[in-house]
């Protein structure tokens, strides 16, 4: 009997009904935490009046700096047995070990919670947007057929809203099973970590591949949900007649708890787990930043700056060409390119690695067979399966922001420059390139942010003895050394929060009312 | 002296939609055509065609005597040394005007480049707003640079898409006035696209009437007013009315009004019933006139009024009457026929 099916049959017997009862639990938790935490505050932000609400409105966005694996071990580190809050309540209390109960973080429960607070962002921007550009006259037609404030939200803006809120969610979701670092530290079976230790525990590709089969099946699916919704959005608005919306002044104990209410998922959510990481590596640079640290911050910065270069390169080339060609073939492998953003690293990592290490093989072989001599590996373990990965995952990025820029320039700006004797290479660099500026840069920045936080990918495919912040971040924690990887994890997330920071400038400078 | 522009039996389309058919017309050095038409008749391609952003089916097209488009040869647009001034004006937001004018300007010395920018500026008078950005320009002025821009680089043939149409009806016509005499001081050959009838008398030449993918009339607005070939164009130039008639000789039709003659021939026999054209100018207010007719509805146009009236026989027909001529709604008035040029169309 073939080995790869005794694996299988192992993993159907006995791993496989955890991963999806994990999975399950895992994406209806993330659900329910990031539609309560994101739609609430997109409701209060957008249509209250309440202390703060302009702070908020853009401050909301922090936690999405915070990739999941750091904040899921900066909360381990706060809230373990020797963490500090445990050991202010033994202090307080008089209390010993065992003395009290405590929750687990690195738990179902414990991911549930981490997840909702670094991902809800993703359903408060959509939602907040949804709720900004609804036509005020529908809510006033609403009131004038004798809906209360109240039941207008409910009957009214919440069901208008509702395609943008399940694309955030979608979003939300599939980061969630994106997800390999928080759950591999927390140490729960899901099936990123199971791919990860079926190919590097077992040794079986062939089981790994069919694991990742089986979570794209899922992910395809959010994609649908998410493709589908955001085209019932488009459709949702009938009238374009904006005025600043009605605004409810909140005041005394209502107000205070909508700042409240605002103010929690911003604490737990950023302030908290950024203070963490502060403390942390405050008592640790002096000995962590080293030659070795710099290295790292340098590998860290190459790879990202070179994969957001070739992803805007890439994606210029590919909107370019659809806009010249107008053809139906480029239009549709464009799509299926801008797929690769809902696939999970470790799926990708895996489509990666089986495809070149059989080039690999068979050019070896080749070789040997004809001139006698061994090529080794030339693809596999090399920086180019690593870029190349990048590019699956985050390319989609950069076609959809260079993709709107250029829906931006009307196309007799093409026709214009042609007949003044441009050929098109030259239009894109004198007309097009300095008209979506902005749009470029944005999508430069993403795409290295992006890379700058990538985990599951990098750990798979990086070059022997190549490390970067995120690995280094990651293995740190791993090895229970939170304290040390605390300067790592904090220039990740410093780098993170550049987009949120373009994100929320673009969000105050949006519409008034807001 | 040979044609700047032939346009040879065109076809032409989008994907599987013929829009195009037999198009033929060509221009002399100088002249200003003009494609008039109602929308989606096809005269927005003609000039995609000409210009190269769309290929041709059938037939060919020579700028200067060279072939650009034919099933065999086709130029890509950068290379035809056309000019083109677009509906939305397509200026580069991101570069100042002079920087716009400067745009086409390659392969000269920016010395000389600087100067045929300021020349062109000149020309369209716009010199003050050389450091202007477009956004900051209203809508005349940025049509100004926009023929600016397009006229620089001295082309072969200058492509005009609705240039007027997002002006305001009192600007359109000195504007087409304006950017005539432009051209004619630049000795510019130039193709108009527009569904105005009155933007095309006052800048074209020579008009080609479209109408589904075909040019059904071309001739000098005198001539297409005056002497339509067909009913399309009858109704779509000018204004008037279709009444019955019968052919009385080979040069007169006799109608309710009276004996009209004409001084062409008509195709039809003597004794057979006919349509003809009556212009409003065509029916004189006269009060010691024996024909007289019923005001139904009319229109005050300041210098003069439209009157609609129906004759006893039912037929209706429109006058112009000088504007101290104020009947009133059911009031009978005196009406005579003063037809020059008699256009009869067969009935079948």
């Amino acid at each position: 009997m073939h080995p790869a099916n005794d694996v299988w049959q192992h993993l159907l017997d006995t791993v496989l009904a955890e991963y999806l009862f994990n999975s399950a639990v895992l994406m209806l938790g993330v659900a329910i935490g990031t539609l309560v935490i994101g739609v609430g505050c997109a409701w209060l932000t957008s249509l209250c009046v309440f202390p703060g609400k302009k702070l908020f409105a853009w401050a909301l966005l922090l936690p999405l700096a915070f990739p999941t694996y750091i904040i899921a071990y900066t909360y381990t580190g706060m809230f373990d047995f020797a963490g500090p809050v445990q050991t202010w309540i033994r202090e307080a209390s008089g209390w010993g070990a065992g003395d009290y109960l405590f929750p687990e973080i690195r738990s179902l429960g414990g991911a549930v919670t981490m997840f909702s607070l670094v991902l809800y962002p993703y359903v408060y921007l959509l939602a907040r947007a949804a709720f900004l550009e609804q036509s005020v006259c529908v809510l006033e037609v609403s009131r004038t057929l004798g809906c209360s404030v109240w039941s207008s939200f409910y009957r009214v803006a919440l069901p208008l809203a509702r395609p943008a809120i399940v694309a955030g969610l979608s979003l939300a979701l599939m980061e969630t099973l994106a997800d390999y670092g928080a759950v591999a530290y927390f140490g729960l079976g899901v099936f990123t970590t199971g791919i990860f230790r079926t190919w590097f525990g077992l040794g079986d590709s062939v089981a790994a591949a069919k694991l990742a089969a089986i979570l794209l099946l899922f992910v395809f699916t959010l994609i649908a949900v998410e493709r589908w919704s955001r085209k019932r959005a488009q459709y949702h608005h009938a009238t374009y007649r904006y005025r600043s919306l009605p605004q409810y002044r909140l005041r005394g104990f209502r107000a205070l708890a909508a700042f409240c209410a605002c103010f929690l998922p911003l604490l737990l959510g950023f302030l908290l787990p950024a203070w963490q990481l502060a403390r942390w590596a405050l008592e640790t640079y002096s000995y962590m930043i080293d030659a070795s640290f710099l290295q790292l911050t340098l590998n860290s910065l190459r790879l990202a700056s070179s994969a957001a270069l070739l992803a805007v390169a890439l994606a210029l080339f590919l909107a370019y060409g659809k806009r010249l060609l107008r053809s139906k073939t480029v239009t549709a492998s464009i799509r299926v390119v801008a797929t690769g953003y809902a696939v999970p690293g470790t799926v990708v990592a895996v489509g990666v690695i089986i495809p070149f290490a059989w080039f690999d093989n068979s050019i070896d072989g080749l070789m040997r067979a004809q001139f006698g001599f061994s090529s080794g590996l030339l693809l596999s373990g090399s920086l180019f399966a690593v870029m190349f990965a990048y590019m699956v995952r985050f390319l989609a990025v950069s076609i959809q922001a260079v993709e709107s820029g250029l829906l931006n320039i009307k196309p007799s700006m093409d026709d214009a420059a042609r007949s003044l004797s441009y050929p098109p290479s030259r239009i894109l660099l004198r007309v097009h390139l300095p008209l979506m500026k902005g749009t470029v840069l944005t999508a430069l920045l993403i795409v290295f942010v992006d890379v700058m936080k990538e985990l599951p990918a990098t750990l798979i495919l990086r070059p022997f003895n190549f490390n970067t912040l995120a690995v280094r971040a990651f293995e740190l924690a791993s090895d229970e050394r939170l304290a040390d990887s605390s300067t790592a994890a904090l220039t990740i997330v410093a780098a993170g929060l550049l987009p949120v920071i373009l994100l929320s400038y673009s969000i105050s400078a949006s519409r008034a009312g807001s | 002296m040979t044609s700047q522009l032939v346009v040879e039996n065109l076809d032409a389309g989008y994907d599987d939609l013929q829009v195009l058919s037999r198009i033929n017309f060509s221009l002399m050095p100088g002249q200003i055509g003009c494609m008039l038409g109602p929308s989606g008749c096809g005269k927005t391609t003609v000039l995609r065609v000409i210009a190269g952003f769309e290929p041709v089916w059938q037939g060919r097209i020579l700028i200067d005597s060279v072939e650009v488009s034919s099933q065999h040869v086709f130029l890509p647009p950068e290379r035809r040394k056309i000019g083109m001034v677009f509906q939305d004006f397509a200026l580069f937001p991101h570069l100042k005007v002079d920087d716009n004018v400067r745009f086409g300007l390659t392969g000269m010395s920016s010395r000389e480049q600087q100067v045929r920018v300021q020349e062109m500026l000149a020309i369209v008078g716009m010199p003050a707003y050389a450091q202007a950005f477009p956004h900051q320009l209203s809508g005349g002025q940025q049509q100004r640079v926009a023929l600016a821009r397009a006229l620089a680089p001295r082309p072969r043939l200058l492509l005009l898409d609705e240039p007027f149409s997002n002006m305001d009806a009192e600007l359109r016509e000195q504007l087409a006035r304006e950017v005539r005499s432009i051209l004619k001081q630049e000795n510019s050959t130039a193709i108009l696209v527009t569904h105005d009838q009155h933007e095309a008398f006052a800048m074209a030449d020579e008009i080609c009437v479209m109408n589904e993918g075909s040019i059904w009339q071309q001739g000098s607005g005198y001539d297409l007013y005056h002497q339509p070939a067909n009913r399309f164009v009858a109704d779509f130039i000018g204004q008037g009315v279709i009444v019955p008639a019968t052919v009385e000789s080979a040069t007169s039709v006799r109608t309710d009004l009276g004996v009209i003659e004409g001084d062409t021939r008509i195709a039809d026999p003597p004794g057979t019933m006919v349509d003809v054209l009556i212009r409003p100018d065509d029916v004189v207010h006269d009060d010691e006139s024996d024909d007289s007719a019923v005001v139904v509805e009319k229109a005050f146009r300041g210098a003069d009024f439209l009157y609609y009236l129906r004759m006893d026989s039912g037929i209706e027909v429109m006058c112009l009457a000088p504007s101290h001529h104020n009947h009133k709604i059911n009031e009978r008035i005196g009406i005579r026929l003063n037809v020059d040029h008699l256009v009869t169309f067969s009935r079948n």
